[in-house]
């Protein structure tokens, strides 16, 4: 299964409730304000990398781009474009969407 | 004297009124349009030469961080507006020293020199004003 999360970790708690329902080897991509959950040195930072041992975290690197978030992802968060996007939901036999 | 004005006295006395206004961002930039509409609205603001100033608290110093390119999600890149703000006489620019150290930023990151205040002081900025305006 594929989940997306749009909003900032920071301010919303969908990240947190994605990482908690997220099974071993689904994929989460970050997109658009969730991509502040991608980076390095934050409060959520922690949370996101020990996730990583079981799910693949994406996020959209035109979004991080356009937050001067460049250089700033964790290691291992792999950065995809709009093409990664659709490849992914075309991947995965379903998606949920933390609005 | 207010003939014109159907008779609704209109205040034209109101050149000395200065009134201090704050503007409290507390929204990332790009995914809602708060950010945008706070800069429209300060540069309102300095056009009637009010006293402004602007605080980012949370999210909201994410508006501030260099290197802001927007081609790709095809938005306008507004950042450069508050390198512009000097230009209007608005340069009491204040981040919140906690929101800014849990995002692993510093004010380096930052697209402009700002004053960095603790939560605490940051609030007494807010009580000693007389308009407050949130975003």
């Amino acid at each position: 299964m594929l989940h997306t999360v749009n909003k900032s970790p920071m301010e919303r708690n969908t990240l947190e409730r994605c990482l908690q329902y997220a099974k071993k080897g689904s994929a989460i991509l970050l997109i658009e304000d969730g991509v502040y959950g991608a980076l390095k040195g934050t409060t959520v930072t922690d949370k996101v990398r020990k996730a990583m041992k079981d799910v693949t975290i994406y996020a959209l690197y035109p979004d991080i781009e356009a937050r001067g978030m460049q250089d700033r992802a964790i290691d291992g968060i792999k950065l995809v474009d709009y093409g990664g996007f659709v490849d992914l939901v075309a991947e995965h036999r379903n998606v949920q969407s933390w609005l | 004297m207010s003939e014109t004005t159907g008779g609704v006295e209109m205040q034209e006395d109101v050149s000395g009124v200065v009134k201090k206004f704050l503007y409290v961002n507390r929204k990332a930039p790009y995914g809602t349009i708060y950010a945008l509409e706070s800069l429209e609205v300060v540069l309102i603001a300095a056009a009637f030469d009010q006293d402004v100033s602007l605080v980012f608290l949370d999210d909201g110093v994410y508006q501030l961080v260099k290197g802001q390119h927007t081609k790709t999600i095809d938005v306008k890149n507004f950042s450069p507006t508050y390198r512009a703000l000097e230009g209007y006489d608005i340069e009491k620019l204040y981040v919140e020293k906690e929101s800014l150290a849990a995002r692993g930023l510093t004010p380096e990151d930052l697209i402009v020199p700002v004053t960095l205040l603790s939560a605490a002081e940051m609030s007494d900025l807010m009580d000693g004003q007389d308009i407050v305006l949130s975003f």
